[in-house]
């Protein structure tokens, strides 16, 4: 079993975790600093735009093409297919490993050069092939490090941000033997180096997709580094990864999204590759891979397809922008959130993956600031969402019942008769009115200590009288004109 | 969460219903009775219904919808008549006019959460742009810091209206905190659930406030400020906070409304 899968202990421990990343000076640093300086960029990218009525338009473009879906699928595949491109469809990940198992061992490939793709890491697509004894080497820097220090992306751009200079140098020294050194440019090119020897050998490269069109039967990869290009084009093999919503009609509509996608998540106007991948090598063609291939994989995603809500998840484009402006994803990193997709975007994304049982720490770690929805460049009402997956995660509205896996897993018999008890209070304005009126009346009585508020906070202090008591003093001394009360 | 596209405001009426919400009720009356006052001071009557209790917001957002249904419910009979409603809060001025149609969606009150939610107007926004407010300081030269709650920011995007009507007073001197839009880490139930995160964003608040150098910061929301201030408090920071409601008629009055 490949798929991602934490175990229960691994959910729980997201406090413990959390705590952690709190008390680490130089984990919170660097992220304080790298959202900060990916905040300016989006902003001074952004400057000079009517930025609304382009966030508006992407929706729209990704709503337009979600509302198709299934067609627009049949016809990516249908022209894929006669671009001389092999698509094959994977319901989850465990499939889609294989299938791409498969492409390698039929053509007896045992190295895999790998360009950036989240839905591999979703898939867990590199141990999988270790286990069958085919190596697979990331090859966008940042997976590189990730990769090589065991360990997973904490960002879905930058998927060693978590990690500074001085951390990158001594893990490179020990890995690879290369010099120590403060200078980016020199470690940079130290890993280029061993790079380069692995893609000339690599019988297959693996790369994700940021946009498939369907028209065209276009594949689209936005990169920096161009190993996103070496990876499609050097191997003699090209397998292509994707998530069945990344699929958009026409050509035309990646005109506003990559516009969108580059500045949201870099503050990039353009990024220095964009490859537009339409067939494999043609007779007479010098370069190329002379076998490209497609797997489309649903892995959840379907399932919230049916659903007028969350269906929006199913816009993303990936930009990361959610979580550079999250104030809790920049206290505490990626890693603690203990699920592929971390952040805003990981936390309405995940629980459809993988159940509400085992994500149930996701929905509620947000303070609902809004910020993610604020930059979402294809305007998911990300915080409504979380709200939604907290209701599932309770069970809590009778007139829509739950319908997200693992749904009311959080409903704990004192949770919810607490509710109830607030509801008998709030529902009853003489109640209400009694109890607050008695609340104030004996405030000398209130502890000085409310849990973990009081550990960094004093408690709030009950006023002497409530505001309905003021404003009844001040229409009874006012009777004889009708204002203020009633 | 999406903030409207255009605001229509009203013409300025005779009167309003005022929502007080239960922080204030319980912890800031004293904010109510400013925000009262200052719509009086517009020549506007204010009716208080005295079974106003919560907007049901601490239940909505953690999913109990039910309950909030039933609490909400019950507020939505108490604006009778067609006045505009005002709320002392972006967060609970938010719920009510942004999520009510959401949690009425296919119940028989639908229709009627939907002409409450309509008519839902946060104080600070209602007396700048349907009162066109003209604030007169007679305080002391004092130097403020404003941080804006995240539901007055964003979700009913008016994260202009409280500079500005800080703006109208002569001596008063508005200066900004660094990451002024980022949130102070109350999110209601939040602060519960996630503590130590929460911790660590008001510490960074805190922080932002106290270095702008001005002894005092004003709040369009009584979280904020229950957070903010309770941090403060227990570090001895030597800042300290108001809602903008008692602030403003403190200026204008000349009492000191503190709440």
């Amino acid at each position: 079993m490949n798929q991602h899968n934490p175990t229960a202990s691994q959910v729980q421990s997201f406090h413990p975790r959390a705590r952690e990343a709190l008390q680490n000076d130089q984990l919170r640093g660097n992220f304080r600093r790298a959202m900060d300086g990916l905040m300016g960029k989006r902003k001074a990218a952004f400057e000079g735009w009517d930025l609304e009525s382009l966030r508006t338009l992407g929706a729209a473009v990704r709503q337009r093409a979600l509302a198709r879906l299934p067609d627009l699928l049949e016809q990516l595949e249908s022209q894929l297919t006669s671009n001389g491109i092999q698509v094959h469809w994977a319901t989850d990940a465990d499939e889609a490993c294989r299938i791409i198992r498969d492409i390698c061992v039929a053509r007896e490939a045992r190295t895999v050069i790998k360009g950036k793709s989240m839905v591999s890491e979703e898939m867990e697509l590199n141990h999988y092939l270790e286990a069958e004894g085919i190596e697979a080497l990331e090859s966008d820097l940042g997976e590189y490090i990730v990769q090589m220090a065991e360990q997973t992306p904490s960002h879905i751009i930058m998927p060693a941000i978590h990690m500074n200079t001085d951390e990158i140098s001594e893990l490179l020294h020990r890995k690879t033997g290369t010099d120590r050194s403060h200078d980016v440019n020199y470690l940079t090119a130290s890993a280029r180096q061993q790079l380069r020897e692995k893609f000339m050998n690599a019988d297959v490269g693996v790369s994700g997709v940021n946009f498939a069109v369907a028209e065209t039967g276009t594949l689209c990869l936005v990169e920096n580094e161009g190993n996103g290009r070496m990876t499609t084009t050097v191997p003699p093999c090209h397998i292509a990864v994707t998530g069945i919503e990344k699929v958009v009609p026409s050509l035309a509509d990646v005109a506003p999204l990559l516009a969108l996608l580059t500045r949201s998540a870099t503050g990039q106007h353009l990024t220095t590759y964009f490859n537009m991948i339409s067939r494999p090598r043609q007779p007479g063609e010098p370069d190329g891979p002379e076998a490209v291939h497609l797997v489309l994989v649903d892995n959840g995603r379907s399932g919230i397809y049916q659903d007028d809500e969350l269906i929006d998840t199913l816009r993303c484009i990936r930009c990361g922008a959610c979580m550079n402006h999250c104030p809790v994803y920049t206290r505490v990193g990626g890693h603690v959130y203990g699920t592929t997709y971390p952040g805003p975007i990981g936390s309405i994304l995940m629980p459809h993956l993988l159940g509400l049982d085992e994500t149930r720490h996701m929905p509620t770690a947000s303070s609902l600031c809004g910020a993610c929805g604020e930059v979402c460049p294809v305007k998911i009402p990300i915080p409504d969402l979380l709200v939604r997956l907290r209701r599932e995660s309770v069970d809590g509205d009778s007139v829509h019942p739950g319908v997200v896996k693992g749904h009311g897993v959080k409903r704990g018999r004192w949770e919810s008769l607490a509710w109830r008890g607030w509801q008998w209070m709030h529902a009853n304005p003489g109640l209400y009115r009694t109890g607050t009126r008695m609340a104030a009346r004996f405030r000398a009585l209130q502890p000085a200590s409310a849990g973990a508020w009081t550990r960094v906070r004093t408690a709030p202090r009950l006023a002497p009288k409530t505001l309905h008591q003021l404003m009844k003093q001040r229409a009874d001394s006012n009777s004889s004109d009708n204002g203020g009360s009633r | 969460m999406t903030t409207d596209a255009i605001r229509l405001y009203p013409g300025k009426p005779e009167k309003v219903y005022f929502f007080g919400t239960c922080l204030v009720d319980l912890f800031y009356p004293g904010a109510g009775l400013a925000g009262i006052q200052l719509l009086e001071r517009e020549g506007i009557q204010v009716l208080f219904p005295q079974d106003q209790t919560c907007c049901g917001q601490p239940a909505y957002t953690s999913g109990y919808y039910d309950e909030a249904r039933a609490v909400a419910a019950a507020q939505l009979g108490l604006f009778k008549e067609d006045w505009p409603i005002v709320v002392p809060s972006g967060s609970c001025g938010g719920m009510m006019r942004k999520h009510y149609p959401d949690l009425f969606r296919d119940t028989p009150q639908s229709d009627r959460a939907k002409e409450v939610a309509g008519r839902v107007w946060e104080l600070t926004d209602f007396l700048l742009n349907v009162c066109h407010v003209h604030l007169e300081d007679v305080g002391e030269p004092v130097t403020v810091a404003m941080h804006t709650s995240c539901s007055a920011r964003r979700e009913m995007g008016i994260a202009e209206v409280g500079p500005r009507l800080l703006q109208q007073l002569g001596n008063v001197t508005l200066v900004e905190q660094v990451r002024p839009e980022e949130c102070c880490g109350f999110g209601g139930t939040f602060a519960v659930r996630h503590p130590e995160i929460s911790a660590a964003m008001v510490g960074d608040k805190v922080q932002a406030l106290a270095d702008t150098g001005a002894r005092e910061f004003v709040t369009t929301d009584c979280g904020c400020l229950m957070n903010i201030n309770g941090h403060t408090e227990k570090a001895g920071q030597g800042i300290a906070g108001q809602h903008i409601a008692s602030f403003l008629w403190e200026r204008v009055s000349g009492q000191g409304g503190k709440s």
